[in-house]
């Protein structure tokens, strides 16, 4: 029942997909449809599985991290209360050496960045259309959490990327065979091809040689050899998905269904 | 380690100060004044990880991780569950928001995504998180049917057809045979072949399957390079973005 | 000896601050390059240069802040382009981060530079829902099944612009722009295929090479990273005069772009010559 029940929904509803790419006419083709705005449903609880999950684990490191805390102050002895409240910056800056108690601290600030943004959002605070207003509508606390919290922490992860590519490139890319050599000097020729640095390199070169000028070189890369990688990485991937989604659709694939204790 | 302690809580007190006073400062332009800036410390929180870890960095990956789980909550809510979901269950219901759609027929067919996705939640529990298996078999169903199809017909037989045709290009203005493209596309066409040899391991890398494998490694190293090329543009434009706001929008030094 | 051996164990926060300055200086003195349109970037402008009035153009922002440096300004060149054109702009996110940066981009370009679009007739904001491809899948042959309203509430019906509208097939372009999951790899196999309808878009300089397969029977023309941004903003002011008076953020980025990229190579052919002359040191001493 436990794994029975899932892999005849699977069955179903892939093979109800598959059948109405070909017959989309009733009941296949509105069949196909429904299904596909189911999934755009459940894929909604999953945001709220995730953010439920999110508060489990972070509150439940931060009571632990609390309770340690409030025992290591008792330990101390003298007014209690008190010690708890000025030792509290101390302790959450430094941290607690204990495993038991480590991060709690940043485990509090994720719940308040959590729960002010949820409230922000749900409750659309500030939108100048109130509750019926675009919960993104400019001028919105939501919008401007996004703006000025979500924005800078989102693209600034990312562009830290920039220093370690550069620092990873220094310390591992070595054309120590052919085929590194080959991939060096094809980054090379991009990297150089798709600034403008290219063209002041090989401008100069005649006309009968202007395949050889960098941009023109980086052109033919992307849209030749590349090309062909590609296509030949994109056949390969597509054998795989296909080959994985009749095993899924017919219940041989079952890693998604987890463990039998589950 | 007390002394850094304090640098750390008097940062994080001018931090909050900072904010409450720009909340009550909501109609203000001063308010995006220190918005701005608050994002400006939020990234230089987060670009100090570059020297080495630090609570500041910390500090700033867990609000990511926290904001960004509610966010992804808020706009599901509001953009999904209430037009799509309830909207449709039971139209009236949602006439404080969207009063353009509360006078239409309900569809007691979506009880099957409310049901599945309730389901779905019940994976907090330990005890009945086993059903949330039937919300995923039916999400896992719903890809492998699509994806199925689709890369057939677009990753598979279409990347085929667009190797194999045409070898021989003319020209659609004047049908004159145009010789460097019908080059480049018998190039594009064994450098494919050579590829899909190289992926083939059920068969030893001999002879001159060997040779086409070695062609095709090659052609995959120029590939691997072209990407790495890129991948090197994508993330320097990312770190301008970021250098922008802080040195146009935050500091305004950019002419 | 010292010096390669310091050389060869640099710090990488000292690679870190040459990145840094070497993105920070060019910044501040403002250079700017000319840039050439290329092929795959040129299909595009051909494209939307060639849609007569009314025509209808779909603008997916399938893209968060971590990537908008990037895609923001393909966005804005096209939706200036487009409105240019007076075609009629259907604007939504496949990702929810879009619908954000959707509206901020209709404000900063639709609202400031041509007030007398009007919202509901010229261009309407349809706005983010779930269901990545599945949302494709629905779209492609019934669109009022996933927006019953707008992103305003408003009733989709009530909207003049998507009278006539039954689904993806009724629209003439699809531009999607987005470097992750789902993006316009899933426009071309959820809708441009199996619809046969033109899509075009903008994607991360990450996402760019793994396209080309694509193009140009697939896909009709693509803007691969800021560089493609920088030849479309180029092609724009070369055709269009005004739009120079804009922010060009393409143009802006390709400076330090380049300045980067060379400092990038100098480090790793130094690397690479720390490498050899190590390697020949130790062939020596053996």
């Amino acid at each position: 029942m436990k794994r029975q029940v899932p892999l005849l929904i699977t069955f179903i509803v892939g093979a109800v997909l598959v059948v109405a790419a070909f017959i989309p006419h009733n009941p296949f083709g509105r069949l196909g449809e429904n299904f596909s705005l189911y999934f755009d449903i459940i894929a909604v609880f999953a945001f709220f599985l995730g953010g439920g999950n999110l508060v489990r684990i972070h509150s439940g490191r931060f009571f632990r991290g609390l309770k340690f805390y409030f025992m290591e102050i008792k330990k101390q002895g003298g007014f209690w209360p008190l010690k708890m409240l000025i030792a509290f910056p101390f302790y959450a800056m430094g941290g607690i050496e204990d495993r038991r108690g480590k991060d709690w601290f940043f485990s509090m600030v994720t719940l308040i960045g959590f729960f002010v943004m949820l409230w922000a959002g749900l409750f659309k605070i500030g939108n100048p259309g109130g509750w019926q207003g675009n919960v993104t509508a400019p001028g919105s606390l939501f919008q401007d959490f996004f703006m000025y919290v979500f924005t800078p922490l989102k693209a600034t992860m990312y562009s830290l990327l920039a220093f370690f590519v550069a620092s990873a490139s220094y310390r591992a890319f070595r054309a120590k065979n052919k085929e590194a050599t080959i991939l060096l000097v094809t980054a090379f020729v991009i990297l150089l091809g798709r600034t403008p640095a290219g063209y002041y390199v090989t401008f100069w070169l005649p006309d009968t040689l202007s395949f050889f000028q960098v941009p023109n070189l980086a052109n033919w890369i992307m849209g030749v050899p590349n090309l062909a990688g590609q296509r030949a990485i994109i056949v390969g991937i597509s054998l795989g998905v296909i080959s994985m989604s009749l095993r899924v659709i017919l219940g041989i694939e079952r890693t998604y269904l987890g463990q039998d204790k589950d | 380690m007390q002394r850094r302690a304090l640098v750390y809580l008097i940062g994080f007190i001018v931090l909050i100060l900072a904010f409450v006073i720009s909340m009550m400062a909501r109609d203000s332009a001063v308010l995006e004044g220190f918005y701005i800036t608050f994002g400006a410390f939020l990234t230089l929180c987060i670009l100090s990880f570059l020297y080495k870890d630090n609570p500041f960095y910390k500090f700033a990956e867990h609000l990511f991780v926290g904001v960004s789980a509610a966010y992804w909550m808020s706009m599901g809510f509001w953009t999904t569950l209430i037009p799509n979901l309830i909207g449709r269950l039971h139209p009236p219901a949602v006439r404080l928001f969207l009063p353009a759609v509360a006078d239409a027929e309900p569809n007691y067919w979506y009880l099957i995504p409310l049901a599945l996705g309730i389901i779905l939640l019940l994976r907090l529990s330990a005890k009945v998180g086993w059903i949330s298996r039937w919300s995923l078999a039916f999400v896992v169903g719903t890809t492998a049917g699509l994806n199925f199809i689709r890369y057939m017909r677009s990753d598979f037989i279409g990347q085929i057809y667009n190797t194999i045709n045409p070898l021989a290009v003319y020209s659609a203005t004047d049908r004159s045979f145009m010789a460097m493209d019908s080059i480049s596309a018998v190039v594009v066409f064994f450098g494919v072949f050579c590829g899909i040899v190289y992926f083939f391991f059920s068969k030893e890398h001999k002879g001159a399957f060997g040779a086409a494998s070695r062609v095709g490694i090659y052609v995959l190293m120029v590939t691997f390079g072209a990407g790495f090329g890129y991948t090197v543009m994508a993330r320097i434009s990312l770190l301008v973005g970021r250098m922008r706001f802080l040195f146009d929008d935050w500091l305004g030094m950019i002419n | 000896m010292a010096f390669f051996d310091t050389i060869k164990n640099i710090d990488r926060r000292v690679i870190f601050l040459f990145i840094a300055l070497s993105v920070i200086v060019p910044l501040l003195f403002n250079v700017i390059f000319p840039e050439r349109i290329t092929p795959i970037v040129q299909k595009i402008f051909d494209k939307i240069e060639a849609l007569p009035e009314g025509s209808r153009v779909l603008i997916s922002l399938d893209f968060d802040p971590s990537t908008a440096p990037e895609q923001e300004p393909m966005v804005d060149a096209v939706i200036y382009h487009c409105c240019q054109r007076n075609v009629k702009l259907y604007v939504m996110a496949l990702w929810g981060a879009g619908q954000n940066i959707a509206d901020a981009t209709i404000n900063r370009i639709i609202t400031t530079h041509f007030p007398n679009k009007v919202y509901g007739v010229d261009y309407v904001h349809l706005g983010y829902k779930a269901g990545n491809q599945g949302l494709i899948n629905v779209i492609i042959t019934d669109m009022k099944k996933m927006y019953t309203t707008d992103v305003n509430g408003t009733q989709i019906d009530s909207i003049p612009m998507m009278r006539g509208v039954r689904s993806l097939k009724n629209m003439d372009l699809i531009a999607a722009f987005g470097g992750g999951f789902p993006g316009l790899k899933e426009w071309i196999l959820f809708a441009g295929d199996p619809g046969n309808i033109p899509v075009a878009g903008g994607v991360t300089a990450v996402s760019a090479p793994l396209l080309y397969p694509y193009y140009p029977n697939q896909m009709l023309g693509m803007m691969g990273g800021i560089k493609g941004a920088a030849e479309y903003e180029s092609e724009l002011i070369r055709k269009y005069p005004d739009f120079e008076k804009m922010p060009h953020g393409g143009l802006e980025m390709m400076g330090p772009q380049a300045v980067a990229h060379v400092v990038i190579m100098l480090f790793i052919i130094i690397g690479n010559v720390t490498f050899f002359i190590d390697r020949k040191r130790k062939t020596r001493a053996n």
